[in-house]
């Protein structure tokens, strides 16, 4: 079964004064294996975080399905296996972190004495330890951040849904982020987040999605799009005649004293490295240039 | 458990609010500085206290109740708070009930304060305690529930302004509703004699709360009377607390 199924996604807003409408979400289909880390990706605008909005029931939807292990994730059921970061956490700032966690905790119907053991495991764990009892109106914005963390974690969910979580950190929180996202895809946990920084989501996703204009236009493993899409190969070498290589069509540049040839064809790669070999030259690197994220992203955004 | 925890937010949202302490410590200054107008007054003087007292009690204790709850649920949506609470596993109808409940505890502990006082200085002054008075408390409980669920639900739909403006409307009419009662049976036209039985039965009648003049005059009260305004409270609070649900429910939180 899959840990978060979403098929045949449709919303449509409606203006509050001319009753215009508009289709914000066309056809989002979503498919979460368990213990993935799944990344959405979409420009401004796409419909990131109405998906998600739909998924947690904040906001309705027209027709389609999202579904948590089967059950459908607007409902208490389905929410009870979730952990929600939204984008820029607001959260009641007369309360303390400690008094936060609590009130979290106790919305999950948690036993008191739980709480208060996880509280303060869960605080250790985002760098807030000792900061149990400061009022949330002392906390800057990176200290919120890893709080809503923090709360996310408060029932153990099995899944854990993040809007844009690394916007408004510096490196070294994305970095700890990214950390902290890996070890809890080790222990178990499905984790499903939106973001348009890509450099972060490339190192630690499993599979990638992509919305456009309220519609998925290509999911997959992120090690199938990428070496799919080797864009070409460079070998680097020297100690080959250059009349040599001319005289056999073999195209090249020089630099600082070495020759770079490239090719997208694979098999005549091959050739070259033989060649330069049978004549004695020296081979100095051989690299695919797989297509980035990036690449993907914009070679699906612009068609 | 959900409900209390939200219903404990909301008392501590409001106790943390400075506007609260400055309305309890205006309630008080005022039942006190009720003393000082005796001073100037020849005759019965406890009477006059006790009118006094009573007076400003409820006016602080309804402007609490409305400045309070006008803007609890809109700040939620304002600020965001309420994703984090609504993609928990909690039903919206658990957090209006929630929001209530919080309301109630945080009006009960007001009036609990201003109360106290108020008898303190009574004792002190005319060395009597009038436990009579202690019903007058408890309908003007009630009242300030029914303010509270009015200003919850239009919370739930409008500005802390707008929401401010209707329910202070409602609390000025529920004051002279009463006095539409002979006048609706008087009306000729039949669709505006509907209109009148319509607005005179579901906009709240709270002069049914007011027994000040029974207290001050110390007229015998009428416990059926008590007992009947206290049903009828029930009856709108839990009215009103679903007409904010079924609203809530449709809410989408852009």
């Amino acid at each position: 079964m899959k840990a978060i199924e979403i098929k045949g996604l449709e919303k449509t807003f409606t203006s509050n004064f001319l009753l215009k409408k508009y289709k914000i979400l066309k056809d989002i289909n979503i498919s979460i294996e368990k213990g993935e880390i799944y990344g959405f990706l979409g420009p401004n605008g796409a419909g990131k975080t109405t998906t998600i909005k739909c998924m947690l029931g904040l906001i309705s939807f027209d027709s389609g399905e999202s579904l948590i292990y089967g059950k459908d994730s607007k409902s208490i059921e389905g929410r009870k296996k979730i952990g929600f970061l939204p984008e820029h956490p607001y959260f009641y700032d007369y309360l303390t972190a400690k008094e936060l966690l609590f009130f979290s905790g106790m919305l999950f119907s948690i036993p008191q004495k739980k709480v208060m053991n996880k509280t303060k495991y869960l605080l250790e764990l985002v760098g807030l330890a000792g900061k149990e009892d400061l009022k949330l109106k002392k906390f800057s914005k990176g200290m919120i951040q890893r709080l809503g963390f923090a709360q996310t974690l408060i029932n153990d969910p099995e899944i854990i849904i993040l809007d844009e979580p690394f916007s408004g950190l510096d490196p070294i929180g994305r970095k700890e982020l990214r950390d902290l996202i890996i070890s809890l895809k080790k222990s178990g946990k499905t984790i499903f987040f939106s973001s348009h920084i890509l450099q972060d989501m490339e190192m630690i996703v499993d599979t990638v999605g992509i919305i456009l204009e309220g519609k998925t236009i290509k999911q997959g493993k992120l090690s199938d799009l990428i070496s799919h899409s080797v864009q070409y190969y460079e070998v680097v070498f020297k100690g080959v005649d250059e009349s040599l290589l001319k005289s056999n069509n073999i195209g090249f540049e020089l630099k600082d004293n070495n020759c770079i040839t490239k090719s997208k064809d694979f098999e005549k790669v091959n050739h070259i490295i033989e060649f330069i070999i049978m004549n004695h030259g020296k081979i100095i690197s051989v690299t695919p240039f797989k297509m980035t994220l990036e690449d993907i992203f914009l070679k699906e955004i612009n068609g | 458990m959900k409900i209390r925890a939200i219903a404990l937010n909301t008392f501590k949202e409001a106790t943390r609010n400075k506007i609260y302490y400055l309305l309890i410590f205006f309630g008080i200054f005022f039942v006190l500085s009720s003393k000082l107008v005796t001073l100037l007054i020849i005759g019965d003087k406890v009477k006059v206290l006790k009118d006094l007292g009573l007076a400003s009690i409820n006016f602080f204790s309804v402007l609490i109740a409305i400045f309070t709850g006008i803007d609890l649920v809109y700040k939620e949506i304002e600020r965001k708070t309420i994703y984090n609470i609504l993609s928990k596993p909690i039903s919206r109808s658990c957090f209006i009930i929630g929001k209530f409940f919080g309301l109630a505890l945080t009006l009960f502990v007001a009036l609990i304060s201003m109360v106290v006082m108020f008898f303190l200085f009574m004792l002190l002054f005319s060395g009597e305690l009038d436990v009579k008075i202690l019903v007058y408390f408890i309908l003007l409980y009630f009242e300030l529930l029914i303010i509270t669920s009015i200003s919850l639900l239009f919370s739930s739909i409008s500005t802390p302004i707008l929401s401010s403006v209707f329910t202070i409307s409602l609390y000025l009419i529920g004051h002279v509703i009463w006095t539409f009662n002979e006048f609706k049976d008087k009306i000729i036209n039949p669709i505006i004699k509907v209109i009148s039985y319509i607005l005179y039965y579901t906009l709240p009648n709270l002069e049914k709360f007011n027994i000040k003049n029974s207290i001050v005059m110390n007229v015998d009260i009428d416990i059926g009377m008590i007992l009947g305004s206290i049903c009828y409270a029930i009856f709108y609070i839990t009215a009103l607390l679903t007409l904010t649900i079924l609203i809530f429910n449709k809410r989408e939180f852009q």
